[in-house]
């Protein structure tokens, strides 16, 4: 099992270094300009905005460039931002909180009614219950989050004045009236987010308990005279959610990449909003940190799932 | 195997309980609980705390006016730090850290234009206590004219040959040559002064490299009338009201707060239609959308003077891809706009009216004048009704005569002209209309859109900027950046045409060039005298006009929103949006 695992680390190492150098080459051979702000602003022009190319040393080719980031990454050093021109490290630090407790409680949300959700839709396939949910879920997978938070923000923010569509960062929480006042502003762009995920596990519990309710050991089970309840509670669904367990782990690295369309929308000024303004504004050193944070803990989540998947299924043996 | 099972059942559920837990551990400061409470936020802010909340649809990034990189950035500047005058929304210029506007009459701008003295303020203190002096002033310049400090400032300082502290409370700026703009340099937001205790070590390459300096960049220390409390970069600006500012007792607000982020859309909801903040920054929004967040009646909407006037660009070089590497080069004349009578009749054909009406409602106005502001310099004699029929007339003299197919044809070539613009939902409005409006006169437009970020990124290796100009016809906006339009009127000189010997950065991209509008700019340029000055700004906007050498279309006017009791806000065109904001107040 070490060895397995320790095969897989050491096989990442190139994995990851190809990801970086791909991203890496399409920032450099995408068009845009860090400074194209200031294109239509005549009190700046060319010659000054060559002056912060080299300040930046964006005037060098990308290869070089690559290659020194590369060096720097070794070394720690994650570069500055071209917009902040402070470290990246440092805006990526004051980012994740916002995005853990927005993105993260979407997540836990969606986990706890997804399971139970997909249990009853399999239990009871077909019933009224299971046509809900599935026309639910298929709403919550094929309906943009750009769209869904537009429509809440519009019924109940702006129609209902329910709650507020500019997300404060700056709200500190030292009362009961400060808390609520959290909740709600995270209220909307949580159940953007809660709808998409729920949707995609809830088919996902569904099926995998579909898939192990017309076994043989279940019928075991009831022939033992095991009640309805047990048979699905601590047979079929623990069954079931190994594949499921699975799931839940490859899905931790997006809670970090945050959401993007979501966190613009609500101007959560999470991971995924810095890296799309990032984007916008070619901020390569701050896209690549981010890229990259993101492509080490795909790698790291895909090899927790795998082992555990060992742990959880014991005919699954890794050597 | 059953034993196996309740263990991995075991694991399964622990493990959840366990990713649960590590989330929530992030979560800060949890609560139990759910009752309702109709709190709204400015009743969270502590009792008799004043709070003006204030949304910018692009977050700032860097609080340096010096390092900026967009207007955001500058606007969140000009709260804490201040230079000698700005401009009013009247292009008036005001005191700030100077004691009096320098002029010929007070003596402060010498005769022969080579000099401008300036009187600063006594008593002025920075934030931290200490006093602001001339020393402060010179620092500054030393900080923007070193190369190595990337100062995007750099244009406004480089007419500077000295300055010098004669005492602690005169400055005299000494420009290289004549300088008829005494008021280019430490004016308006490119002109902030920063304190000279705390980027002492950053002028030069260390501006950005430095950790001491990178955070100065973030937290600079000012003298105006509110200090920085907190900064998150790209999200949130907090600042509270400065004790040590002059006129400490008349400043409103105890805490101001810099959102930014979203788009443009939802934040004039935000203060038209939910009332969340008192002020959002620049409206960019269809008319369609726009008018009815406006009618939301919550808000008043702030706009005049000039963003920028939206124009056609015609080419004067010709762009044929047959041509190669000749393409677009200034000895290639334009087959059809060298022609004046061509480039006459495009202008009669275009429909201002409906672009204005249609597309940009309260966001812009039709213009004839690529001189709009200050209302001095926007000439009165310029037409620019539309006339379908004497466009045709026009065009059938240059002997364009209709073909067969209705497009129009001369010499056995098609007039079909490429027409391009950056990406952008009202400009490709704009095109459909104007595509429309010379269908109308026999001329074919074909479209073209590029990425903004290229079309105004000047890249020499990309074909698709405006400055290469690898099309006929192309649309953007530009403005002065100072009432003294010398940057802005240049870009129609000889000596600046655009050109791959010049790696296309010299400033002309239409490659016009007319001996007697330089020679009118010569004179333009060694005029000392305001009065004259803007004359002459009118006789070359004049003279551009009536050449057809550009088309101005729409005046813009991006409107800002604010809620109705807050008192102070202006537009302003020659400075930031916040340039008054130690008065703004509630009632």
């Amino acid at each position: 099992m070490s060895q397995y695992i320790l095969r897989r680390v050491l096989i990442s190492i190139p994995t990851l270094l190809v990801i970086s150098f791909i991203i890496f080459a399409v920032l450099a051979l995408a068009p845009g300009d860090p400074l194209a702000q200031f294109a239509v602003n005549p009190a700046i022009p060319e010659s000054t905005r060559q002056l912060i190319r080299q300040q930046l040393g964006i005037d060098q080719p990308w290869h070089i460039r690559y290659v020194k980031w590369v060096i720097a990454m070794f070394q720690g050093n994650w570069g500055f931002s071209f917009q902040t021109k402070a470290p990246v490290i440092d805006l990526i630090w004051q980012r994740l909180p916002q995005t853990l407790q927005v993105v993260g409680v979407a997540y836990i949300l969606a986990i706890l009614l997804a399971i139970p959700i997909g249990i009853i839709s399999a239990v009871r396939q077909y019933s009224f219950f299971d046509q809900v949910a599935t026309f639910f879920a298929f709403i919550g997978f094929s309906v943009p989050s750009f769209f869904t938070g537009l429509l809440l923000m519009l019924v109940f923010a702006i129609g209902l004045h329910w709650f507020p569509i500019v997300y404060s960062s700056t709200l500190e929480i030292t009362n009961w009236s400060s808390f609520v006042l959290q909740i709600r502003q995270m209220t909307l762009p949580v159940a953007v987010l809660v709808v998409q995920q729920t949707a995609a596990l809830t088919r996902f519990m569904r099926s995998s308990m579909l898939d192990n309710l017309p076994l043989e050991y279940v019928r075991t089970a009831r022939a033992k005279g095991l009640a309805e309840r047990v048979v699905v509670l601590r047979h079929v669904v623990t069954n079931s959610l190994i594949p499921v367990v699975t799931l839940i782990a490859l899905g931790i690295p997006t809670i970090f990449a945050g959401a993007i369309i979501t966190e613009n929308l609500f101007r959560v000024n999470g991971l995924g909003q810095l890296l799309i303004t990032a984007i916008q504004n070619s901020d390569t050193p701050v896209v690549m940190a981010l890229t990259f944070i993101f492509a080490v803990l795909t790698v790291t989540f895909n090899l927790v799932a795998d082992v555990l998947y060992g742990v959880l299924d014991p005919r699954v043996r890794y050597n | 195997m059953r034993k196996l099972r309740k263990l991995s059942a075991f694991h399964a559920i622990s493990l959840i309980a366990l990713l649960s837990m590590v989330i929530t551990a992030c979560v800060p400061a949890t609560a139990p609980g759910g009752a309702p409470a109709a709190a709204t936020p400015a009743a969270a802010a502590e009792a008799g705390s004043k709070v003006l909340k204030i949304l910018y649809w692009q977050a700032p990034t860097i609080l340096n006016p010096h390092q900026a990189t967009g207007t955001k950035d500058f606007d969140a500047a000009s709260v804490i730090l201040e230079p000698l005058a700005r401009y009013s929304e009247k292009d008036e210029l005001i005191p700030y850290l100077a004691a009096e506007i320098p002029t010929l009459e007070n003596g402060g701008v010498a005769k022969d234009g080579l000099s401008v003295t300036w009187k600063l303020k006594t008593g002025v203190k920075w934030s931290d206590g200490s006093d602001f002096t001339a020393d402060d002033v010179v620092f500054t310049y030393t900080y923007c004219s070193t190369k190595e400090t990337a100062c995007v400032n750099t244009a406004n300082y480089d007419p500077i040959k000295t300055v010098e502290a004669v005492d602690p409370n005169t400055v005299k700026i000494t420009w290289k040559e004549t300088n008829p703009d005494p008021y280019v340099s430490f004016v308006s937001y490119t002109g902030m002064i920063i304190q000279k205790k705390q980027f002492e070590k950053c002028a030069g390459a260390t501006a950005i490299t430095d950790k001491d300096c990178q955070a100065a960049n973030l937290a600079p220390i000012g003298t105006g009338a509110y200090k920085l409390k907190e900064f998150k970069p790209g999200d949130v600006v907090t600042y509270v009201r400065n004790e040590a500012y002059r006129d400490v007792a008349n400043v409103y607000f105890d805490t101001v707060e810099i959102k930014g982020g979203g788009d443009a859309t939802s934040a004039a909801r935000a203060v038209c239609e939910t009332g969340e903040v008192d002020y959002a920054w620049n409206l960019q929004v269809q008319k369609a959308v726009l008018e009815p967040i406006l009618a939301a009646g919550k808000c008043d909407a702030v706009a005049g003077g000039s963003f920028g006037v939206e124009r056609l660009e015609l080419n004067f070089s010709n762009p044929d891809p047959a041509l190669g590497d000749k393409r677009s080069e200034p000895d290639q004349p334009h087959p059809a706009f060298s022609d004046l009578r061509v480039r006459q009749a495009i202008n009669k054909a275009i429909d201002r009216k409906a672009i204005a009406d249609q597309l940009y409602g309260p966001t812009g106005s039709p213009t004839c004048n690529i001189m709009v502001s200050p209302v001095a310099v926007n000439s009165p004699n310029t037409k620019c009704d539309r006339d379908v029929e004497g466009a045709k007339k026009l065009l059938d003299e240059a002997g364009w005569t209709v073909g067969s197919d209705g497009i129009r044809e001369k010499d056995g070539k098609k007039l079909e002209l490429l027409y391009q613009t950056s990406i952008n939902p009202l400009r490709q409005g704009e095109q459909a209309i104007i595509k429309a409006n010379l269908a109308e006169v026999g001329i074919t437009a074909n479209l073209k859109s590029v990425d903004a970020g290229v079309f105004f990124g000047g890249d020499p290796g990309n074909p698709d900027t405006l400055n290469k100009f690898y099309a006929d016809l192309q649309m953007f906006t530009n403005s002065p950046s100072s009432p003294v339009a010398i940057g802005y009127l240049s870009g129609w000189l000889c000596s600046k045409v655009d050109s791959a010997e010049n790696k296309w950065q010299a400033g002309n991209d239409q490659r016009y060039c007319n001996k007697d509008f330089d020679a009118l700019y010569a004179k333009f340029v060694s005029e000392l005298d305001p009065a004259k000055s803007n004359e002459l700004a009118i006789q070359l906007n004049d003279f551009l006009i009536n050449d057809v050498a550009v088309i101005p279309l729409i005046n813009r006017v991006t409107p800002s929103g604010k809620l109705k009791n807050l008192e102070g806000p202006t537009y302003n065109t020659f400075d930031s949006n916040l340039w008054n904001i130690a008065t703004w107040k509630r009632n």
